[in-house]
């Protein structure tokens, strides 16, 4: 079924020094804090970071919940914001992929795709040999995953505690650290353009569509940094 | 609240869920060597920057609640710490939250 050796070695991913282990946890002790007061219970509130993971989602989510939003509503804006797992998804996936692995095995352990085990696999994948890849793949969400769900439950249980100035402080954190990530993989001219070109078009479009920036502004700008890199040899 | 947060639950895991699942499909046909695949890459990595830049400039949540300037500040000086420590990435991400925390109660 599962490698245990490699799922053990992507387990403890999670401990290495680059590890977006500290930005996921900050971030979801604010969503746990977020969920208790939009009147969540603590299962509904571990239920939703387990199922979905995702936090751009939980977040859309929860705000839709405030504003009252239909069921429609909140199916489709989520959907919105979380597409570009699809574009993750692709870029993975292909590196992961060995004819001894069931292919059952590979709907369920997409549901780890999110940016910060993402990321881990994109810069280890390399040093795993290409049949036990999935399985290191499925150790490194389960630890995400973990820390994700610890930490929603953690900041249900402290949020009487944090105030207005702590949320906004742990709100930021994880902004921080993935920009940080962005500025470290702008390596080739494709990826520095991927990168700026995201950034800034992501921005303009959203004065024409807020919806809908996020893809538009990073499918033209993926796609511009795709072909200027490859013109200029990456 | 006007709807069933369970249900609101389901949807919201399904809606993310879809993404993942279609990502599956697709990569079955592509190659890690192809010219598409290193399209989905900068796909990848430019709509997570759109995403971000989002989030910085027209925050959700908490975020709302700091001024631009601000926010745009605290991103800047984390990103210059990240830099001169040769790419570390716990001081700026540990910085970032004490840095906001102070100045939105200071400012």
């Amino acid at each position: 079924m599962i490698n245990t050796k490699y799922f053990i070695k992507g387990f403890f991913c999670i401990k290495s020094a680059n590890s977006p282990a500290i930005a996921l946890f900050a971030s979801f002790i604010a969503i746990g804090a977020l969920f208790k007061s939009i009147g969540f219970s603590i299962q509904e509130s571990i239920f939703s970071t387990l199922l979905t993971y995702a936090l751009p989602g939980s977040l859309i989510m929860a705000e839709s919940l405030i504003l009252g939003a239909s069921l429609l509503n909140i199916f489709l804006a989520v959907w919105l914001v979380n597409a570009r797992l699809y574009p993750m998804t692709v870029s993975l996936f292909p590196l992961l992929t060995h004819k001894s692995q069931p292919r059952l095995k590979y709907y369920l352990a997409c549901h780890f795709i999110a940016v910060s085990a993402w990321l881990i696999m994109k810069e280890n994948y390399k040093s795993v040999k290409r049949k036990y890849r999935l399985d290191f793949w499925i150790g490194v969400g389960v630890a995400n995953l973990s820390v994700a769900v610890l930490a929603t439950a953690l900041g249900f249980f402290i949020a009487d505690y944090l105030n207005k100035d702590m949320m906004i402080g742990l709100a930021i954190v994880n902004p921080v650290y993935f920009t940080c990530v962005m500025v470290g993989a702008m390596k080739t001219i494709q990826m520095c353009l991927a990168v700026i070109l995201g950034s800034i078009l992501g921005i303009l479009f959203y004065f024409i569509s807020p919806e809908w920036c996020i893809l538009l502004g990073g499918l033209t700008a993926g796609t511009l940094a795709f072909f200027i890199g490859e013109l200029h040899g990456n | 609240m006007a709807i069933n947060i369970f249900l609101a639950i389901l949807v919201t895991s399904l809606a993310t869920y879809i993404s993942r699942f279609l990502g599956v499909i697709t990569s079955k046909k592509i190659k890690e060597t192809s010219k598409i695949f290193k399209w989905f890459n900068c796909l990848a990595y430019s709509t997570l920057s759109a995403l971000l830049a989002r989030i910085i400039i027209f925050p959700a949540g908490a975020l709302v609640e700091v001024d631009y300037f601000i926010r745009f500040i605290v991103v800047f000086i984390c990103l210059v710490v990240f830099l001169i420590s040769k790419r570390n990435f716990v001081y700026p991400t540990v910085l970032s939250a004490l840095l906001l925390a102070f100045l939105s109660s200071n400012l």
